[in-house]
């Protein structure tokens, strides 16, 4: 609907009239960087090493397995979790602080268009920061020969983390006037969930794999691979729609209504 | 216009806004006079469907607040206490985004923007971004933003805080201007705004309506007798003498004096105009009469008069919930969100 987009678009707008998209973009351009130049840098290092031993007749070592894979799942998940928080906790925070959020309330637009332009907002900001990382994967492309099917799972693996992710953050975002603390509220789950996948990695039981199932960061492991597994995307899925009926939940309680 | 039937708010315990009930007609200028925690925002809020009433119905345009939401909202224009701007937005960016969002179609946008500018005067600022606006503006703004959709209601809380003198005259103006055409609702603590712009008074305390009423009509009720304001130059003791025999002074009280000048405030009996019989008293008897007015029973006094505990009997008999009289021992202010 056409008040889905405007409020998506002042999202963004507001995203980059202030100080925070440019933020985002750099610490998580840099960081993406650098890991980038780490594991490219040993895997150079290796390559060589092996090529002077004679190699053993063992194939080249992967490009996807030594750097697109560890690169993806193993370092940007964890970032994406420390900077979301960054992109989410303005939406709702802000708009109370400000008042602006009688504004939206007393508009002719249902409070669903409401959450779900705001949503749409940050997930623009979001893949704006993925194209980041296809930038840095692209580089392999021209001087290597890295395995392009996974490409498409990595992309939409990306996209439904951070859907996932966004949206919790969105409903962090409606308890408070103050960003900073929605912020950091969203910070604390977001590493409490992944500390989970930490600690259950050694514990087998049942209770060990529910937890581990949990985390956000689990279900990413077979879109870096590669695999687009029906139950991952379902849980993505779940857990975004999980954070939109949250935030209308917190808005309704706002305007006072049961 | 709007209806507005048994209206109750309440924030968990507390009782913001109790039983209120009023009508307002299409094209008039309504006022909503209170002190602050009356539950003049939150009967707003309600109004404009921000908040969802604990009990009772409101109609706007004959659609229902509750049940039809957004045909109500497309007829409404807003502004709250502060306004509600986005300070990263130029003028013209928010003021798009406010037409988008309240339903102006696309090719009537620009348009729209240009006219409520000009009326709101802030197409000097158009292009500035709103952060960076005085408060003036952005209150001006704030209303640009209320009649952008060309709304048949428009809901004003406080809408001339914290202008300056000029701004605030242009202000009613403005406001004034928009009666006829648009009903308008404005609440504020400024009294003489009232009897300026507003053709009919709701006075609010602790969530209830305890009077309604043109301001004329108010003052008439409440006002127990007729006041004259008189400066005179001469011996203090015999001018008040003097003036205490005039026919139809009952009470005459010194306020203030410096040098030998000394100004009475003097009480008549209710319909009479005594000023000329005091004005030929002074001037007989050779003192100099420097100031004579009189000074009717301000907004401020009925304001604090039907605000404050001790109502008098009069404002009590009228057109009063019968529920108010058991209510006034009660202790428990209401609080507003």
């Amino acid at each position: 609907m056409r008040y889905v987009f405007a409020v998506a678009g002042k999202e963004l707008r507001a995203y980059f009239h202030s100080p925070i998209a440019y933020l985002v973009m750099t610490v998580y351009a840099g960081l993406c960087g650098f890991f980038f130049y780490s594991f490219t840098a040993t895997y150079v290092m290796q390559s060589f090493r092996m090529q002077a031993m004679g190699g053993m007749g063992a194939p080249p070592m992967s490009l996807n397995e030594y750097i697109i894979r560890p690169l993806l799942a193993g370092v940007l998940t964890v970032v994406l979790l420390l900077l979301v928080p960054l992109i989410t906790m303005r939406l709702y925070a802000e708009e109370k602080r400000s008042g602006t959020i009688e504004l939206l309330l007393t508009s002719p637009l249902t409070d669903l268009q409401i959450i779900l332009g705001k949503f749409l907002g940050a997930l623009a900001l979001y893949a704006v920061l993925i194209a980041v990382t296809f930038f840095y994967i692209g580089i392999l492309f021209v001087y290597g020969n890295p395995n392009a099917k996974p490409l498409l799972a990595q992309i939409l693996g990306l996209l439904l983390y951070g859907a996932a992710l966004l949206a919790l953050g969105m409903w962090f975002s409606t308890f408070t006037k103050n960003q900073i603390v929605a912020g950091v509220i969203a910070f604390a789950v977001f590493l409490l969930l992944f500390v989970l996948d930490w600690v259950t990695a050694y514990s087998t039981g049942t209770a060990g794999r529910v937890i581990s199932y949990m985390s956000l960061t689990t279900h990413f492991d077979n879109f870096a691979k590669g695999v687009i597994d029906l139950s991952d995307v379902v849980f993505y899925f779940s857990v975004t729609f999980m954070g939109i009926f949250l935030t209308a939940r917190s808005v309704e309680a706002l305007k006072g209504r049961a | 216009m709007i209806e507005v039937a048994g209206l109750t708010k309440r924030y968990g315990p507390t009782l913001a806004v109790s039983d209120v009930s009023f009508e307002v007609q299409k094209g008039e200028v309504l006022g909503f006079l209170g002190p602050n925690g009356a539950g003049k925002t939150t009967t707003m809020r309600v109004i404009t469907g921000y908040l969802a009433p604990s009990e009772g119905r409101i109609r706007v345009a004959g659609y229902d607040v509750v049940d039809e939401p957004l045909e109500a909202k497309r007829r409404t224009g807003y502004l709250p206490e502060t306004p509600p701007v986005y300070p990263d937005m130029t003028v013209t960016e928010y003021l798009a985004f406010v037409a988008r969002i309240k339903g102006v179609g696309r090719r009537e946008i620009k348009k729209r923007i240009e006219e409520v500018s000009e009326k709101c005067a802030v197409t000097d600022v158009q292009r500035r971004q709103i952060g960076k606006l005085s408060k003036g503006y952005r209150q001006r703004v704030g209303l640009a933003q209320a009649l952008i959709h060309n709304p048949d209601v428009l809901i004003l809380d406080e809408p001339t805080a914290g202008l300056d003198p000029k701004q605030i005259i242009e202000t009613r103006e403005l406001i004034k201007g928009l009666a006829g055409q648009h009903t308008v609702v404005l609440s504020t603590h400024i009294l003489p705004e009232v009897s300026k712009t507003c053709q009919r008074v709701l006075v609010i305390n602790t969530g209830k309506i305890v009077a309604s009423g043109t301001p004329e009509e108010l003052t008439q009720r409440l006002q127990g007798y007729e006041t004259v304001l008189l400066t005179v130059e001469g011996p203090a003791a015999e001018i008040m003498d003097k003036l205490q025999r005039v026919s139809g002074v009952n009470v005459v009280e010194p306020r203030e004096a410096a040098d030998s000048r000394v100004t009475f405030e003097v009480h008549a009996e209710k319909g009479r105009d005594v000023r000329a019989e005091l004005a030929r008293a002074v001037v007989e008897s050779q003192w100099k009469l420097l100031e004579l007015k009189t000074s009717g029973l301000s907004l401020e006094d009925i304001f604090l008069k039907l605000t404050t505990k001790d109502l008098s009997e009069e404002s009590a008999a009228k057109d009063l919930p019968s529920a108010l009289g058991s209510d006034l021992d009660e202790k428990s202010p209401a609080s507003e969100n």
